[in-house]
C-alpha cells in the first residue's frame, strides 16, 4: 500500500508538478475541444485556433495566479 | 531537415544538457568525497535502467496505440510538462521566483556525503551507489520523457535520442574538464527555450490528437500544415515577454 501511495505520488509529481490548475486547465479546455470535433462539423481550423486560445489563457491564469502567490526572492 | 526534426533535436538537446548539469552536480558530489567507483557505477546502471524504459515505453505506445490517440496523449502530456517549465522559467525570469543556484546545491550534496555512514553491500559504497543512481535516474526520467514523446510524434525516436546524447556529452565533457558543477550554464534561459518548445510542439500535437473523437479518427489538420509550429512558437514568445515585462516592475517594488 505504501509502495503504491509512493508510485502515484511520484506521477503525480511528475507530470502534474506543483501547479495543478496547468493539469487541470489542459484538460479541460481538450475536453471541450473534444466535443467540438465529436459533436459539429466545425472546421479544423476553427477547432484548431479555439483549443489554441484556450490552452493560452489556462497558461495566463497559472501564471497570473502564481505570481499573486509567491513573494520576490 | 523539416521543422519537426530540428525541433525535436533542438528541444532533446537543451532539456537533456539542463538535466545532465543538475544530475553533474550530485555526480561529482558523490564521486569526490565518496570516490569514484561506486559513483560511477550507480550512474552506469541508471543509464542503463533509463535505455530500457526508453525502449519498452516507445515500443509499447507506438505499437499499440493509433497515430491520433498518441498525439493526443503525448502531445496532452508534453503541453502539461512544456507549460511548468514555462511557468517558473517566467516567474523566474521577472524575479518573483529563486533562481537554482548549482553550487549551492552541490556543497548541500557534499555536507550529505560527509555526514553519511559507511555501509557497504555487493562491494559498493552503499551511499555513493544509491545517490547517484537516484540522481541521475530521476533528473533522466524527465529526458526519457521528453525524447519519448518528441520521438514518437515526429517518428524519429532515433532523432530525438541522438539529441539528448548530443546535450549529455557536451555537459559531461564540460563537467569532467573543469571537474566543478556547471555554476555558469544559463539554466534559467536554457529551461525557458525548453518551456517554449515544450508548449508548442504540445498543443501542436494535442490538438492534432483531438482528430480522434472524429468520424474518421484522423489527425486533426492545422491550417498551414507544419508553418503552424512557427506561429504557436511565436505566440508563446510573445506571451512570455508581455507576462515577463509585466510581472517584473511587481516583483521590484515588493523587494524595494
Amino acid at each position: 500500500m505504501r509502495f503504491a501511495r509512493g508510485f502515484a505520488r511520484f506521477w503525480w509529481d511528475f507530470i502534474v508538478g506543483d501547479d495543478w490548475r496547468i493539469a487541470a486547465g489542459v484538460v479541460t479546455v481538450l475536453a471541450a475541444g473534444a466535443l467540438l470535433v465529436a459533436d459539429t462539423s466545425a472546421p479544423d481550423g476553427v477547432v484548431a485556433a479555439l483549443v489554441a486560445v484556450g490552452i493560452v489563457a489556462v497558461a495566463i491564469g497559472s501564471i497570473v495566479a502564481s505570481a499573486l502567490r509567491d513573494r520576490p526572492r | 531537415m523539416t521543422s519537426d526534426a530540428v525541433g525535436v533535436v533542438a528541444a532533446t538537446t537543451l532539456a537533456s544538457g539542463v538535466e545532465f548539469v543538475e544530475a553533474l552536480t550530485i555526480v561529482l558530489a558523490m564521486g569526490t568525497t565518496r570516490g569514484w567507483r561506486s559513483t560511477l557505477i550507480g550512474v552506469g546502471a541508471a543509464l542503463a535502467a533509463l535505455a530500457v524504459i526508453t525502449a519498452l515505453a516507445g515500443y509499447a505506445l507506438r505499437s499499440w496505440l493509433p497515430e491520433a490517440l498518441l498525439q493526443l496523449i503525448v502531445g496532452s502530456l508534453l503541453l502539461i510538462f512544456g507549460l511548468q517549465w514555462l511557468r517558473k522559467a517566467i516567474l523566474r525570469a521577472a524575479g518573483l521566483k529563486a533562481l537554482h543556484d548549482e553550487e549551492d546545491a552541490f556543497r548541500e550534496e557534499v555536507q550529505a556525503a560527509r555526514a553519511a555512514g559507511e555501509e557497504r553491500r555487493l562491494g559498493l559504497d552503499w551511499f555513493a551507489f544509491v545517490v547517484s543512481f537516484k540522481g541521475v535516474f530521476l533528473e533522466g526520467l524527465e529526458i526519457v520523457f521528453i525524447v519519448i514523446t518528441f520521438g514518437l510524434n515526429a517518428d524519429s525516436i532515433a532523432l530525438a535520442t541522438v539529441g539528448a546524447a548530443i546535450g549529455g556529452v557536451i555537459v559531461l565533457a564540460a563537467g569532467l574538464a573543469l571537474h566543478k558543477p556547471l555554476a555558469r550554464v544559463p539554466e534559467n534561459t536554457i529551461k525557458f527555450v525548453v518551456g517554449l518548445l515544450l508548449s508548442t510542439f504540445g498543443t501542436f500535437w494535442a490538438i492534432e490528437g483531438l482528430g480522434w473523437f472524429g468520424p474518421d479518427d484522423a489527425s486533426l489538420r492545422w491550417p498551414g500544415g507544419d508553418a503552424a509550429l512557427l506561429v504557436l512558437l511565436a505566440a508563446w514568445c510573445a506571451l512570455a515577454w508581455a507576462t515577463v515585462r509585466l510581472l517584473a516592475p511587481r516583483a521590484r517594488q515588493e523587494v524595494a
